[in-house]
């Protein structure tokens, strides 16, 4: 029976030609639930990645210290173009990644950032490639796509002010995330405890939507699930799985 | 004869062409100092090459007193045509110059505008609008001969409008071509070739062509024989190039010019080529360019270094001085920057813009300060309600929202900065705040601040403003 190996041997080439997550090493989150439901196990590099915030500017705060972690783990430089000045570098320091890491690029408006970034992501060797955006077509996210799996590096496309529920345009993205604040715990003291944010994984090539809500990064990047929920609801969801 | 009267002397009375006996009887205590006409005309050469050097290979000097800068192209480098000017003011006056600097979309125009309207500011006549500005500009500025301007003002032209309305024919018969020559050249329907000043010591490079050439595919195989030719000359001086200019002379005698500057000293061909090709889009070829040259005006010593060929280009790391060329010359020098730790207690000015190829300052910001991770810069103002006088806000009113607030933190108190300003600051507005991070009912977190120490009404009027928001 070679059936099955030839049906085996044809998954791998579409895989091939597709590129998700074979060639390119992964950034693992480091929390079991989030890696393990992401089909590549982590961000894949040399892939790009959609991230949101939403008109709330403390939502958009939010995903930009979301986005520091996950760079924070990288090695080499980051490029980080902006449309203008309103990012506060000390607050990428706080989520590990360290300011010398960092080179800015002020392109002034959507376009621009398009191009610094899609001019960024032909040089192989970089930590990560961000652009904040306004709008995103699909023909600007494939060639962005196209321009990481070249290098290898993960690019991500930060949508400033994204609409919540505003209906998902087409996007050749691997992953498009959506981070809002969430209420932190109440510590019974009138301060304020470690900032929860809700994830969600609203699209991701070759696996399904999901939702967390996580503490926020750590000084060296890291999330982690809140200890109260780490085994409420996911045992919950494994129950009802079961029933 | 009086030459040039300074501004006091001016302002007595004395104006150029008078006879120094006369001006004597006007000022008796007159200081006569000879004039120095080849002295001043050398000088102005001087000037000229430093601004060919800084601002743009296109600089001509303009004598008695003028200076033409073409920065077509260039401008991109300083942050635009406005901040160039500035640049350029600024630095001039603080050589002890007096200047008056004027763009505009034509040499005439902006030699008109620089010196008939009165301004301590460079002067920025927008692109398009050349006609508006001379308009109500004398017919003397058009750089006539004073006996043709003011025969004109005899038979009732005051004012250049006059003369664009006026019937040609019958001016042109009375004085000669050259007045409607000027006219023509200063609204920019004639073109007008500057003759550029050269410093004889920058390695060139010049490629005269038999054929004229308007191709893109043409153009990069001469700027590839350009820098070859070029790179052998640095690399015998020992030096890499900063700022490399090239222009391309039209067959009508109009020359273009691109400039590209590099981060650090460089004499790598591939690169170099790659960041003037990205220009070529910006020439208008015409009916052809019959030449070119590439000059390098700006170099720094260079040792020469052993190429690592072998190695990949995964182990060599990425090519960043490749690419942060190639953004600069695209977005200008000054939207490329790290960020670095600069001493200081207000938050907004603790983060310095330090070149984006600096070495790497190995310092970073404290940690233990909770700091936004976006800043509103200004802070905007919000309406709280709060009870005082050291209680966090309850509730806040930010661009027609309500936010209400579950979990506060705070005072941090920050002080202004007294040796600022020549101490001004120590009483002034915005001196004193009381920092809160807030957390609204929806998590988000703020951070808010008010002004005054609530004691002194000089340390600000207790408004409550929002400064960001944290992650």
């Amino acid at each position: 029976m070679r059936q099955p190996a030839a049906i085996a041997e044809l998954r791998a080439k579409i895989a091939r030609i597709e590129s998700v997550g074979a060639r390119h090493e992964t950034l693992p989150f480091g929390v079991e639930a989030i890696d393990g439901h992401l089909p590549a196990g982590g961000i894949a590099t040399g892939a790009l990645h959609e991230i949101a915030g939403s008109p709330d500017l403390s939502d958009d705060a939010a995903a930009t210290v979301f986005l520091a972690g996950i760079l924070a783990r990288t090695e080499g430089t980051v490029l980080w173009c902006l449309r203008w000045r309103d990012l506060f570098a000390p607050a990428l320091h706080l989520a590990g990644l360290h300011p010398d890491r960092v080179i800015f690029v002020e392109a002034g408006s959507d376009t621009n950032v398009l191009i610094a970034m899609e001019e960024c992501l032909r040089h192989a060797g970089l930590g990560g490639v961000v652009g904040e955006t306004g709008k995103l077509s699909l023909t600007a996210s494939r060639r962005l796509q196209l321009a990481a799996e070249q290098s290898g590096v993960p690019a991500f496309v930060f949508r400033r002010a994204s609409p919540v529920d505003a209906a998902a345009a087409g996007s050749a993205a691997t992953t498009r995330w959506r981070v809002r604040a969430a209420p932190s715990e109440e510590m019974g003291l009138p301060s304020l405890g470690r900032p929860r944010w809700s994830v969600t994984l609203e699209r991701a090539r070759g696996g399904d939507p999901k939702h967390w809500i996580v503490e926020a990064c750590d000084a060296q990047g890291r999330i982690a699930l809140p200890a109260a929920l780490a085994d409420g609801p996911a045992a919950a969801e494994a129950r009802q799985a079961a029933a | 004869m009086i030459a040039s009267p300074d501004a006091r002397a001016l302002a007595m009375g004395v104006v150029p062409g008078m006879t120094v006996t006369k001006a004597r009887a006007l000022v008796p205590d007159l200081e006569v100092v000879d004039a120095d006409l080849d002295g001043d005309r050398e000088a102005l050469r001087r000037l000229a090459l430093w601004a060919a050097r800084r601002y743009s290979p296109q600089v001509a000097s303009d004598p008695p007193d003028g200076l033409w800068i073409d920065i077509t192209g260039c401008e991109d480098l300083f942050g635009g045509e406005i901040a160039l000017a500035k640049d350029l003011y600024r630095r001039v006056r603080a050589s002890g110059l007096a200047a008056h600097v004027a763009v505009a979309d034509t040499a005439g125009c902006a030699h008109a505008v620089a010196r008939h309207v009165r301004g301590a500011r460079p002067i920025h006549v927008e692109p398009r609008r050349t006609v508006q500005a001379l308009e109500l500009l004398p017919v003397s500025a058009l750089r006539i001969e004073p006996g043709v301007a003011a025969e004109l003002v005899r038979m009732g032209f005051s004012r250049i409008e006059q003369l664009i309305a006026a019937p040609r024919a019958p001016l042109a018969k009375r004085f000669g071509r050259q007045l409607y020559r000027r006219l023509d050249q200063a609204l920019g329907t004639l073109p007008e070739p500057i003759d550029p000043v050269v410093a004889s010591e920058v390695p060139r490079a010049t490629r005269r062509l038999l054929e004229p050439i308007g191709t893109p595919e043409a153009f990069e195989q001469v700027i590839g024989d350009l820098v070859r030719d070029l790179a052998a000359q640095l690399l015998a001086k020992g030096r890499g190039a900063r700022r490399l200019d090239l222009l391309f002379e039209r067959v009508d005698g109009h020359v273009q010019a691109v400039r590209v500057g590099t981060a650090k000293p460089t004499r790598d061909e591939p690169h170099l080529a790659r960041l003037l090709n990205a220009r070529i889009g910006e020439i208008e070829p015409g009916l052809g360019i019959e030449g070119m040259t590439l000059a390098c005006p700006l170099s720094e010593p260079l040792a020469p270094s052993q190429a690592d060929g072998l190695a990949s280009p995964a182990a060599r790391g990425p090519d960043l001085p490749a690419l942060v060329d190639a953004l600069a010359n695209r977005f200008g020098q000054r939207c490329l920057y790290r960020a670095a730790p600069r001493e200081s207690a207000m938050p907004e000015r603790g983060v310095d813009s330090i070149p984006a190829l600096a070495p790497p300052a190995a310092i970073a910001w404290e940690d233990d300060l909770p700091r936004p991770a976006r800043m509103l810069d200004p802070p905007e103002r919000i309406e709280v309600t709060a009870l005082l006088p050291d209680h966090p806000p309850r509730l806040f009113v930010w661009r027609g929202q309500r936010h209400r607030v579950a979990r506060a933190d705070g005072p941090e108190r920050l002080h202004g900065e007294w040796w600022r300003e020549r101490g001004a600051e120590a009483d002034a507005p915005y001196t004193v705040r009381d920092y809160f991070q807030v957390e609204t009912l929806g998590g988000g977190r703020y951070w808010l601040f008010r002004l005054g120490d609530g004691e002194r009404p000089a340390t600000g009027p207790m408004q409550w403003f929002i400064h960001g928001a944290f992650a």
